[in-house]
């Protein structure tokens, strides 16, 4: 495989605020790539710069080997992107927003119409093609949105957290579409602070965090990072003190590591099923009640967990 | 530059599909102009006067040739539907009737104004100007303006043939076909030709330009409708620069700006769209009116140039106003304030020639003052060639608009940040 985009040691500085600080790596073509990380993390920012909309502070990209810095024009040609807040025309109809957009990337005539006519079956709005986007649903907008991304065939696609804000049946549609475009070849970078998206989607995934990538490689690279241990998630009382109960739970010699967040606190252990009697009679000793238990096996929110200390909702 | 048409026409559908602007831009000029005609009466039928026999009082201390050329011409047949021209003893009289709204305007003639201009027999010209004084009652502005205009062109033709007769005596001098003592008999014979030429020439540009064909009536709509479509103008250019913060507030620009099209051409794009709007407003009022209210725009040409000249210095307005602007909400409340003080300012409401000498340079910021100088002149039976000066005025405002907002823009939302 030979690599589409290539970053090398990017920075994006506002004042003293660094969003962005040193990343590099590789993505190669045909591969849907996941970018994991909190809100915050500086997932946009990066997008921003490879897309070529923001200029690097330092350091460099080069996208189908053209340099984002340099020569943002010819990049431009080979990029699609999908926006994490709608970029649409209200005011417009669907085909109308896909016939601009269409446009503004060269494409006319017979070649734009047949185009937009695939588009439309693909995101699946052929029949409300002729309907103003302002009437629309928040998911048939963000099929719109993604519908715009895709409609010049871009080699590579950048869609930046294209699920947020929407109805689990638009998402399973869009997390469908992803996989559908990516089996006709098109490479995707994909943004989301969801992990069971990046888990399910990506062929590798890098992880940020405060603007660093904290780990890079397969999902199952990755959850080697935090060897074959489990993760016990225990829900409390929004009156009872969680820290306490952490506190308690680092005590039990299976316990590797024990977090809060929240009402909940988050335990790394080799067996979670075992884990759980000692954990609920601590909890006991201390009167904290809980009220959800949790299982997971080794997944990226370990990972990220184990990483940082911080669960990926934080 | 397909792309800059695609952006601009995306604009253009986007504008006529919202309601709210379409409203301010057709439907307020469009029924504000309509009230006025009411008040006037101007579209009673089909090219009537809106405002007829005009009540003047004329007081012509002057002995000579050009102050009886001037009452003349206010008593001749070409003005008289227009105006009622009275005879009146002394200023202190006549300012009086008109202080108790006897009468729309006192024309008071001064003692010596024909010897000022044409001095006698071997006296050289007098140095100082003196001035035909006009008492407006602030009662009738638009009437009061008329029989100002009729005054300017008199006064103007006066002066255009004295500066002429100088020309043509110094280039006879210097030729050496008369000597210095001629001069004065020369000049003086010059001016007396010119007096008497000018009594029986057309009054002004409104009946020169209909001379041969049925005589034409002054409509104040003619001065009411062009200053509300240029008022409403401003609403359109700062709401189509309001357009251009809604792409960056809405995520449509960044998209732009990320798609094979560099920032220049979307800049240029947007503007082309906010012209576009404009232009297309100012035809569709123009249209309306001439069906409706019988409206005669004056010869074409010269009206389709000083639309699109108009409008090139209005959207400078609005282009700067938006890239001083950081939200759309503030494009919106400082292109309100800003469209009603040119309104104010640019005669829309009374015209700027009654205002104060201040007040007159001031409203030439405004592509309103202007753009209504230009369509008075069309009116008034103008030409193409005639509009010179508004046609100038406007050009050199819309460049320096646009030099400075597109240098701000290069700056802020079209940069890559």
């Amino acid at each position: 495989m030979k690599a589409i985009l290539e970053a090398r040691n990017l920075v994006k500085k506002y004042g003293d605020f660094t969003a962005v600080n040193g990343i590099s790596f590789v993505i190669q073509e045909g591969e849907i790539f996941g970018l994991l990380g909190p809100n915050g993390a500086g997932k946009t920012t990066t997008i921003s710069m490879l897309s070529t909309l923001f200029v690097p502070t330092s350091g460099e990209a080069i996208i189908g080997g053209h340099s984002v810095t340099q020569e943002a024009m010819a990049v431009r040609n080979l990029i699609g992107i999908v926006p994490q807040d709608l970029a649409l025309y209200d005011d417009l109809t669907a085909r109308e927003n896909l016939s601009f957009w269409g446009q503004m990337y060269g494409l006319s005539g017979k070649a734009l119409n047949t185009r937009i006519d695939e588009v439309l079956e693909q995101i699946d709005l052929t029949d409300k093609a002729k309907d103003r986007v302002k009437t629309y649903s928040g998911g048939m907008k963000r099929r719109v949105n993604i519908g715009v991304g895709l409609l010049h065939k871009p080699h590579l696609l950048f869609m930046d957290e294209p699920t947020v804000g929407i109805d689990p049946q638009s998402r399973r549609a869009i997390l469908d579409s992803v996989k559908d475009l990516n089996k006709q070849g098109m490479t995707v970078l994909y943004t989301t602070h969801y992990m069971e998206e990046a888990a399910e989607l990506s062929d590798r995934v890098a992880i940020m965090d405060h603007g660093q990538l904290i780990a890079l490689g397969t999902q199952a690279e990755l959850t080697k990072q935090v060897g074959e241990m489990e993760t016990l998630i225990l829900h409390v009382g929004e009156n009872d003190d969680p820290g306490r109960l952490a506190a308690a739970l680092r005590t039990l010699k299976m316990v590797r590591r024990a977090d809060v967040t929240d009402h909940t606190v988050t335990v790394i252990v080799p067996e979670a099923e075992e884990a759980l009697a000692p954990a609920v009679t601590k909890a006991n000793e201390l009167g904290i009640k809980i009220h959800s238990v949790d299982m997971r096996e080794p997944n990226l929110e370990a990972v990220f967990l184990h990483l940082t200390g911080r669960a990926l909702r934080d | 530059m397909k792309k800059l048409f695609l952006i601009g026409f995306k604009d253009l559908r986007l504008v006529f599909r919202d309601r709210t602007a379409l409203m301010f831009m057709l439907l307020a000029p469009f029924l504000l102009t309509l009230g006025l005609g009411f008040v006037t009466g101007a579209y009673g039928s089909h090219g009537s006067s809106g405002i007829s026999q005009i009540s003047v009082l004329l007081v012509n201390q002057d002995n000579g040739q050009l102050g009886q050329a001037l009452v003349d011409l206010f008593q001749s047949p070409d003005l008289a539907d227009l105006v009622d021209p009275v005879l009146s003893a002394d200023p202190a009289t006549a300012r009086a009737q008109i202080d108790a709204n006897a009468g729309v305007a006192a024309v008071i003639i001064p003692a010596g104004f024909t010897d000022n201009i044409i001095p006698p027999d071997n006296l050289a010209p007098a140095g100082n100007v003196m001035k035909i004084e006009i008492y407006k009652n602030p009662l009738s502005p638009v009437s009061a303006g008329v029989i100002q205009s009729i005054v300017e062109e008199f006064t103007s033709r006066v002066e255009t043939g004295r500066v002429g007769g100088q020309v043509i005596v110094t280039q006879l001098l210097a030729a050496g076909l008369i000597t210095p003592d001629q001069v004065s008999a020369i000049a003086s014979e010059m001016g007396t030709r010119q007096a008497s030429a000018g009594d029986k020439s057309p009054a002004i540009a409104l009946q020169a330009a209909q001379s041969g064909q049925a005589q034409k009536a002054f409509n104040a709509m003619a001065y009411m409708a062009p200053g509300m479509a240029l008022m409403f103008l401003m609403f359109t250019v700062s709401n189509g620069g309001r357009s251009i913060l809604l792409e960056q507030l809405r995520g449509t620009l960044p998209r732009l700006l990320v798609s094979p099209t560099n920032s220049a051409q979307v800049l240029i794009g947007k503007i082309f769209g906010v012209y576009v709007s404009g232009v297309i407003q100012m035809f569709i009022l123009i249209l309306t009116c001439s069906l409706l209210f019988g409206l005669q725009w004056g010869k074409p040409l010269g009206m389709l140039v000083l639309v699109l000249v108009a409008v090139f210095a209005a959207t400078g307005w609005g282009m700067l106003i938006t890239a001083l602007a950081r939200t759309p909400g503030q494009v919106s409340s400082i292109g309100t304030a800003v469209m009603l003080t040119f309104g104010i300012l640019g005669g829309t409401f009374i015209q700027t020639s009654l205002m104060p000498g201040w007040f007159q340079v001031v409203s030439k910021i405004t592509p309103n003052a202007w753009g209504l100088d230009g369509f008075i002149i069309l009116g008034m039976g103008g030409s193409l060639t005639d509009l010179g000066k508004p046609l100038s005025g406007l050009t050199v405002m819309g460049v320096v608009l646009f030099v400075v907002s597109i240098f701000i823009f290069s700056r802020s939302s079209f940069a890559r940040k």
